[in-house]
């Protein structure tokens, strides 16, 4: 038995460690640290609740816009006003917009470049992908980033800019986008589908969408290997994915793309039991747990609305700045794997009844995601009414609380502020990977990665596995946010 | 990540046209954990030699000075240590973002982090290397400040590093590149019309001039960001909100908060820069008395709803 500490991981958005317990060649425990620790809950307090609207999205430089919209909505409900339908939909837009940018990032960017390792050299599936992925190099990042930078354009029209708006408000927007700004926006998502049905798919959104069941998938991968997902689908059959980073845990959504009271894919818990459906949400069972966490007053469990944030290095049981966050008691994990089975889809009901979650469910549920998410933004683009108002003025009061909760890239953010005497009493946030990468819990639970690492094969000497590259960037980790 | 938004043309294509070997990039590179750590030793003991180091995020000094708030993960040590080691190995060294420059958004309210920037702490020079500190191509930090930075404000400094193109002239009193701050926000803002005539906009989002109720510092702030668009076509004011100046050091700690203008008897507390006050009180008078009946409907409306000249009759 040999401990090992691997870290820093890159391609991973802000700082992680992870320390590894190996018992023959295998990973028998695994510790989550995040090392860096930012004080953003701290840095709020006393401050006009408006603000945060500005200090809030500046958590993270990928995340941005989700946090804008969590913090809007905090107001919102500390206001208590609903968002005007066109801000809304210009706020969902712009949501999208960045989510759907994160994916293809991860995937591009992020995830591929590990098959392109030398250490796949003997694949029979190498020779494609080294010079389609590999890291700087390969052919299929310039595509990639010129379509994303010409996505982002959406941001340009209705949010200013990317990342760090100020346009999404507790009321609806800042921007009133014009009958001329439509035909824009339309053209865009336009350039943006081609890009997608001729590189990463080849073939058409709703065909993807209409994809059923886990054969289906293999099937069409066989007859799409020209595709940049179908790569993907036939190395992860190849390297079995789908028995990689597994784990039997809960998922959790906030709902997602909301409007009023419905939602484009639905909040709920899923517990991951053959016969039981889909369970209510319900806010107010999360707590978050900082035994070990570099934080005062360990033994305290808080609802958002009442924790804290007392960094303190020298806790003994502390191993990580990130809390660990339970929803009525269990691990949970967050993401799109968590949206796209909650929203019912039958590939998703499929993958998850049979294989739980693992690296490749992860990674299909955020592609496909982006296959059903193109065509909501060109319908949610038509569906503004351009001579209504886009934003409800209203004052804050003195006194009051609220939440915002909402689906960023890499699952459910949530925000708690409370107001006295006019300024932010309390901010907490409990961010996607704060869910994902917590730290075990009081009765010593392990977080979810830490339980996806377990039994991963690793090298007693210490050479790394790239098995745990695959399965700490199949969760998409916003670290930054994480810690915030 | 704002990196990744570059274009015409992308980053990448950028690099390689000024041909910079990209040693490492948290997000771009393939070495991970200990291939990037092997990566650290060997620019530290020289087998590999470094010409820029770049830093996005505020150097954390806390708590007490240990660094602990920040420790590069999987080598126990401060990031504060390495990048004082790093530093000089680098013929350059630049501070991405106003972070890294001056401490930025985490430097705000108590500052719980001892967050500073390389060079400055907040206003004050200093930082993590101290005022008097230069790189091995005797240079200061270059600050390459704001929040969000430009993608371009970041390609352009690197690649006219590359080709010996930057000189110490070409830097502005707070060591960034004048190639964005010798201009204003205002140059070139939309409102522009709006701003002669004083003609204000009342809540977010209306098409008036934002300086005098909303907090817009766009007369003061040093960019280009309305003359260099964001995302194809945006800037903040475009995108009906203030300018908040965010490539200035304490930014992140308004006078009031930060979408109002801050004023006394009724006039807003910091002027348009290099304006005398009697001037600007004068001439905003005269402007507010000449404002058309156009522009004063257009300054509280979120569209046009009276466009300029003769109006075709359209009943």
């Amino acid at each position: 038995m040999t401990r090992k500490i691997l870290g820093p991981f890159n391609r991973v958005e802000g700082d992680l460690e992870v320390e590894v317990e190996i018992t023959d060649d295998k990973v028998s425990k695994a510790w989550v640290n995040s090392p860096l620790y930012r004080g953003f809950e701290q840095i709020m307090q006393g401050k006009p609740p408006l603000d945060a609207l500005i200090y809030t999205p500046r958590i993270c430089g990928i995340c941005s816009v989700a946090q804008s919209l969590a913090s809007a909505n905090a107001l919102a409900d500390a206001q208590g006003i609903q968002p005007e339908l066109n801000g809304q939909l210009v706020s969902n837009l712009i949501l999208a917009c960045e989510n759907v940018a994160d994916h293809l990032t991860h995937f591009y960017l992020f995830f591929m470049p590990d098959f392109a390792r030398d250490s796949y050299q003997e694949k029979s599936w190498y020779h494609a992908i080294e010079p389609r992925f590999r890291a700087q190099t390969g052919s299929a990042a310039n595509t990639m980033l010129k379509a994303r930078a010409e996505f982002m354009h959406i941001t340009g029209i209705l949010a200013g800019k990317w990342p760090h708006t100020l346009s999404i408000q507790p009321g609806g927007t800042t921007t009133s986008p014009s009958a001329s700004d439509r035909v824009k926006l339309l053209a865009i998502l336009m350039g943006f589908r081609q890009f997608l049905e001729s590189n990463l798919f080849a073939d058409s959104l709703e065909n993807m969408s209409q994809l059923d069941t886990s054969d289906d998938l293999k099937i069409w991968a066989r007859s799409h290997s020209q595709s940049d997902f179908s790569q993907f689908l036939l190395v992860a059959e190849d390297l079995e994915l789908d028995t990689l980073g597994k784990i039997k845990s809960h998922f959790m959504s906030y709902g997602a793309y909301r409007f009023d009271d419905t939602f484009l894919f639905p909040p709920g818990i899923w517990t991951g039991e053959q016969n039981r459906a889909i369970e209510t949400f319900n806010p107010s069972l999360i707590l978050e747990d900082i035994s070990h966490s570099w934080m005062l007053s360990q033994n305290e469990t808080a609802h958002p609305f009442d924790g804290t944030t007392s960094p303190d290095s020298n806790q003994e049981n502390g191993y990580t700045w990130c809390k660990a966050p339970r929803y009525d008691g269990h691990v949970i994990e967050v993401g799109a794997i968590a949206r796209q089975t909650m929203s019912g889809h039958p590939l998703f009901k499929d993958l998850v009844l049979n294989g739980q979650s693992n690296v490749y469910n992860r990674i299909v549920a955020r592609v496909i995601e982006i296959a059903r998410l193109v065509p909501e933004m060109e319908k949610w683009c038509k569906q503004i009414t351009l001579d209504e108002p886009f934003c409800k003025q209203a004052s804050m009061p003195d006194e009051a609380q609220g939440q915002g909760l909402i689906e960023a890239a890499r699952g459910s953010l949530g925000h708690w502020v409370r107001i006295e005497k006019g300024k932010i009493l309390n901010y907490q946030i409990v961010a996607p990977t704060t869910w994902n990468f917590s730290p075990r819990d009081k009765n010593s639970i392990p977080g979810a990665l830490e339980q996806a690492l377990l039994n991963t094969p690793i090298d007693k000497n210490g050479k790394e596995s790239v098995s745990i590259q695959h399965i700490v960037r199949s969760f998409d980790p916003c670290m930054v946010c994480t810690v915030h | 990540m704002s990196l990744l938004n570059a274009e015409s043309p992308d980053v990448m294509t950028c690099l390689k046209s000024a041909q910079i070997n990209l040693l490492w990039h948290p997000s771009l590179s393939e070495a991970s954990t200990d291939e990037f750590v092997r990566l650290l030793d060997n620019i530290l003991t020289g087998k590999v030699h470094l010409d820029a180091l770049c830093l996005e995020g505020s150097v954390m000094m806390g708590p007490n000075g240990t660094g602990r708030f920040h420790i590069l993960g999987g080598t126990g040590k401060p990031m504060m240590t390495w990048l004082g080691e790093l530093a000089e190995k680098a013929d350059y060294t630049l501070a991405i973002g106003s972070c890294a420059a001056f401490g930025g958004i985490t430097a705000a309210g108590n500052n719980p982090t001892d967050a500073c920037g390389l060079q400055f702490d907040g206003t004050t020079s200093g930082g993590l290397l101290g005022s008097k500190w230069q790189s091995l191509a005797g240079f200061p930090v270059i600050n390459v400040a704001g929040c969000p930075t430009h993608p371009d404000w970041v390609t352009n400094t690197l690649m006219q590093l590359a080709l010996g193109d930057l000189h110490h002239s070409d830097l502005d009193e707070l060591n960034r590149p004048r190639a964005y701050t010798d201009h204003l926000v205002h140059h070139g803002c939309a409102r522009n019309e709006y701003y002669e005539y004083k003609a204000s906009a009342e809540e977010l989002g209306d098409i008036g001039c934002m300086m005098e109720h909303k907090g817009c510092l766009g007369t003061q702030a040093r960019a280009d960001c309305n003359i260099r668009p964001w995302n194809g076509s945006g800037s903040c004011l475009k995108g009906g909100y203030p300018c908040i100046n965010c490539t200035a050091p304490e930014f992140e700690s308004p006078r009031l908060n930060f979408t109002e203008t801050p004023k006394i008897a009724g006039i807003p507390v910091g002027l348009p820069t290099d304006m005398p006050k009697a001037w600007f009180v004068a001439l905003a008078s005269l402007s507010k008395a000449a404002t058309p009946k156009r522009i004063r409907k257009n300054a509280t409306a979120k569209h046009i709803i009276s466009p300029p000249g003769k109006t075709k009759d359209t009943t």
